[in-house]
């Protein structure tokens, strides 16, 4: 909608904004530093409204907790939009100046009355009007969000209902006011900012523009394909038709991470070549051919990483990578010199100097200054440039800084691709919890006294209904798998929905039931919303 | 169309600091000012990113005009003040301070205090050869950290990094009176058991070590914390997006302790449980021979 993809936000802004939509994330344990900045931000009088099916830690601290129906997102953006215009709230000078398509818009979310919302959402009328109020009068506003917006079939339509929010307010391009979303690894950011995404080069220049990829192939000497290659889920199907025999995955473990993940692992075990190069033995490296042992990116290798804020910040080698264990730019060069193409041995600082060189927002970002002050936000395209803290700030300027209007997106309201039948009534929905990390594969390294491995959190009234006990081991099953897990009685959980971690793998499989049905746009699976039913095991 | 900016306000005021003008912004403290005039001061329970609790009373100043003694890290400097960093009134309020607790608790792993007690020449065994302890075992509940309470002056530092000076867990408080005042969880329950989420904020906080990470516990159990050895390097933490930096301090090729630096941005030396602790993936177990 806007051009490049980051978090428009510093999180230095969040501590001096009016309102918070904090949707669809739990950064209370999910990026706890980063809502040490927003605790700051309500300690200054801020009032934050958490969009959240369940009712999570992070909404506890908020002024108002909307536990809205799972995958009714866009309905509840679409009711809060046709209410801040019913109120007259929109920030009309604004709309008229910056934005296009708002009386198409407009229309689109006529149906959404509060009533309509209040039947989709199962909120009240009176919450959905207070949070549109509260978006709409507040001198600044922002937006959070993390994978309970993404990680749906209707990803990209969830995303845009909230963009649209903060177009109808001129929420968006100046300090305090924006659209955040936190990423959930330390380089999410940066892959995407280097050009590992499958229609980018390095900056976000696009692939298929000649003039993009003359540039890239005067440095690398070579000719790069002009057309846009395929994303993580699209590979899987090409596995499926034959058509991709070999992979080569670095540091991911997609034999645990993906959904359904029986008919993952069955693909990648029928691979003619699968190389895996990575810091440990997971369960996608046991499937390889060939193991590449690497070294641990933060603490054995030098080079940068990109955060939620756009700040490219130094990584640092400490200790030696054990054994065979090698940097993983070194082991690429060294692979691509046995297919004929000897890059020489460039550190990490090479590296970045030619990347400076043909990523026009990172153009003035040297390792000196990145490590004088502290990192350096994008965009920073020349050495006198002190980075951007917030980012669309042309939307606020007379001609637009010479660009197109931001363009409204009409969106429509609908639910998870799976739904409840009598066989699978009951909703299943991951998250993170506190003390671990995606599959384990690091965090299992450490003790935690507060784990509690995994369980399934269901509601007291769901226990009761179906006669099973706290910590009781029952039969979870999904259209795609079952596995068998203990139960955690939660008052947190609303009834009919139930939640999981996936960091125990070894311990229950829980992506056996998880729903692979994806966006066409994003590519992002709908790990929020599978249908389940418990059953008891047979009593011992 | 305008763009509102946040407001960029310096505006300064000028004390004089043992006779010396020192120029600094509004709002600063006095402690800011005597940094800046290159006088160095005992702070205990001062630190740059929590708010001052005025607790400890060793950083205390003269200021002309005030009846009492200051604390220099909580008071906002004043323009014209005149203050007195080294007068026979501070340094004997500073020696007592020092004496008071090295009579009543166990500094020795708090080296930063030792060349304050010998300048001001404290002697907390004048109050009598047996310094008073708490004498209780060092609570050791997890493998995260060990709380040692002979070694807590009650600063109350890793109570305001657990409330609302970061963590806003608010697992720990002052509980009791007198001699037996002391730092407790909700009802002294375990750790495991208290509302505490092990981000280790109070550990780092801790001046006098009351709180360690158990690495370094169990490192100095059989004589082998070497941190004069140690190298420190900083990094990015892996755990989430939001990009914290960490300090590895690490010992014979070993991470040993992860902090993160308190003038960086994005975590004012905070971090998460994830952060804290999570690195030993990286490594085998720690040997402690």
């Amino acid at each position: 909608m806007f051009g490049a993809g980051g978090g428009t936000v510093s999180y230095k802004e969040i501590e001096e904004t009016d309102v918070v939509l904090l949707w669809g994330s739990n950064a209370r344990e999910a990026h706890p530093i980063f809502f040490h900045h927003l605790m700051t931000g309500l300690d200054n009088g801020a009032r934050m409204y958490a969009v959240d099916p369940r009712r999570t830690s992070s909404s506890k601290f908020a002024d108002l907790w909307l536990g809205l129906e799972l995958g009714s997102d866009v309905a509840l953006a679409n009711t809060v939009a046709r209410h801040i215009i019913q109120t007259g709230l929109t920030n009309d000078e604004f709309i008229a100046h910056s934005t296009e398509g708002f009386e198409a818009f407009k229309e689109s979310v006529e149906p959404y009355t509060l009533e309509v919302g209040s039947q989709i959402t199962g909120l009240p009328a009176d919450a959905i009007a207070e949070m549109a109020e509260a978006y709409a009068t507040a001198e600044t506003a922002q937006i959070l969000w993390t994978l309970g917006i993404t990680e749906h079939h209707n990803a990209v339509d969830n995303v845009l209902s909230l963009c649209n929010l903060a177009l109808l307010t001129g929420h968006i391009g100046r300090w305090g006011s924006g659209l955040v979303p936190l990423r959930g690894q330390n380089n999410v950011q940066g892959g995407g900012d280097m050009g590992a995404l499958p229609n980018k080069l390095p900056g976000f220049q696009n692939v298929t523009d000649p003039e993009h990829r003359a540039k890239f192939e005067a440095v690398y000497g070579v000719e790069i394909p002009a057309e846009d290659g395929i994303h993580l889920t699209l590979m899987f199907e090409a596995m499926e038709r034959g058509e991709i025999t070999a992979a080569y995955v670095i540091g991911e473990n997609p034999a645990d991470s993906e959904a359904d993940i029986n008919h993952a692992r069955k693909l990648l075990e029928g691979l003619d070549l699968l190389v895996v190069q990575d810091i440990f033995m997971t369960r996608t490296a046991e499937l390889a051919d060939v193991v590449l042992p690497a070294s641990v990116g933060w603490a054995e290798s030098e080079g940068t990483v990109t955060s939620s804020e756009r700040r490219v910040q130094r990584v640092r080698a400490a200790v030696t990578p054990p054994g065979e264990a090698k940097h993983d730019q070194d082991i690429l060069g060294e692979i691509a010199r046995r297919m004929g193409y000897d890059w020489g041995h460039p550190t990490s600082e090479d590296l970045w100097e030619e990347l400076r060189g043909l990523s026009p927002m990172h153009g003035g970002m040297t390792y000196e200054r990145l490590e004088a002050e502290g990192g350096l936000q994008w965009p920073c395209p020349d050495l006198d440039h002190p980075g951007s803290p917030f980012l669309h700030g042309w939307l606020w300027e007379d001609d637009l800084g010479g660009r197109g209007p931001a363009p409204f997106s009409p969106v429509v309201h609908a639910g998870p691709k799976e739904e409840l039948t009598e066989q699978f009534p009951i909703r299943l929905t991951t998250g993170r919890s506190l003390d671990s990390y995606n599959t384990g594969v690091q965090s299992g390294g450490y003790d935690s006294p507060i784990r509690y491995g995994e369980a399934l959190d269901v509601n007291p009234a769901d226990a009761d209904r179906l006669d099973i006990e706290e910590g009781e081991w029952v039969l979870v099953s999904s259209p795609r798998g079952s596995v068998e897990m203990p139960i955690r009685i939660q008052p947190d959980i609303p009834v009919g929905l139930t939640f999981t971690t996936f960091h125990f793998p070894e311990l229950v499989d829980i992506n056996q039931l998880t729903n692979d049905a994806w966006d066409k746009r994003s590519g992002t699976a709908e790990f929020k919303a599978a249908a389940i039913r418990i059953e008891k095991l047979t009593s011992a | 169309m305008t763009i509102s900016e946040t407001p960029v306000a310096i505006s300064t005021v000028t004390v004089s600091i043992d006779g010396a003008d020192v120029t600094i912004p509004e709002g600063a403290t006095l402690l800011d000012a005597c940094t800046k005039a290159g006088v160095d001061t005992p702070t205990i329970c001062y630190a740059e990113n929590l708010t001052p609790v005025n607790a400890c009373r060793v950083c205390v100043v003269e200021v002309e005009n005030s009846r009492t003694l200051v604390p220099s890290c909580s008071r906002e400097a004043e323009e014209g003040m005149v203050v007195q960093t080294d007068s026979e009134r501070v340094r004997h309020s500073r020696k007592m301070v020092l004496e008071f607790l090295g009579s009543g608790t166990d500094l020795s792993q708090a080296p930063q205090l030792a060349p304050y007690m010998e300048h001001y020449g404290a002697e907390p065994d004048r109050y009598g050869p047996e310094p008073e302890r708490m004498n209780e075992d060092v609570k050791v509940q997890d493998d995260l950290y060990i709380r040692d309470y002979d070694k807590c002056v009650l600063c109350y530092k890793c109570v305001e990094a657990c409330g609302d000076d970061a963590q806003h867990t608010f697992a720990i408080s002052m509980s009791g009176r007198g001699f037996g005042a002391r730092i407790s969880t909700e009802f002294d329950a375990t750790l495991p058991d208290s509302a505490c989420v092990y981000c280790g904020n109070c550990v780092a906080v801790c001046p006098t070590n009351a709180l360690q990470f158990k690495t370094e516990f169990d490192l100095r159990a059989v004589d082998n914390w070497r941190e004069e050895e140690q190298s420190v390097t900083r990094t990015v933490c892996s755990y989430c997006g939001v990009g914290c930096n960490l300090e590895l301090h690490v010992q014979d090729d070993t991470i040993v302790k992860v902090t993160s630096p308190n003038d960086h941005s994005v975590t004012s030396g905070h971090l998460c449980i994830k952060g804290r602790f999570g690195w030993q993936y990286v490594q085998p177990t720690i040997t402690t021979k």
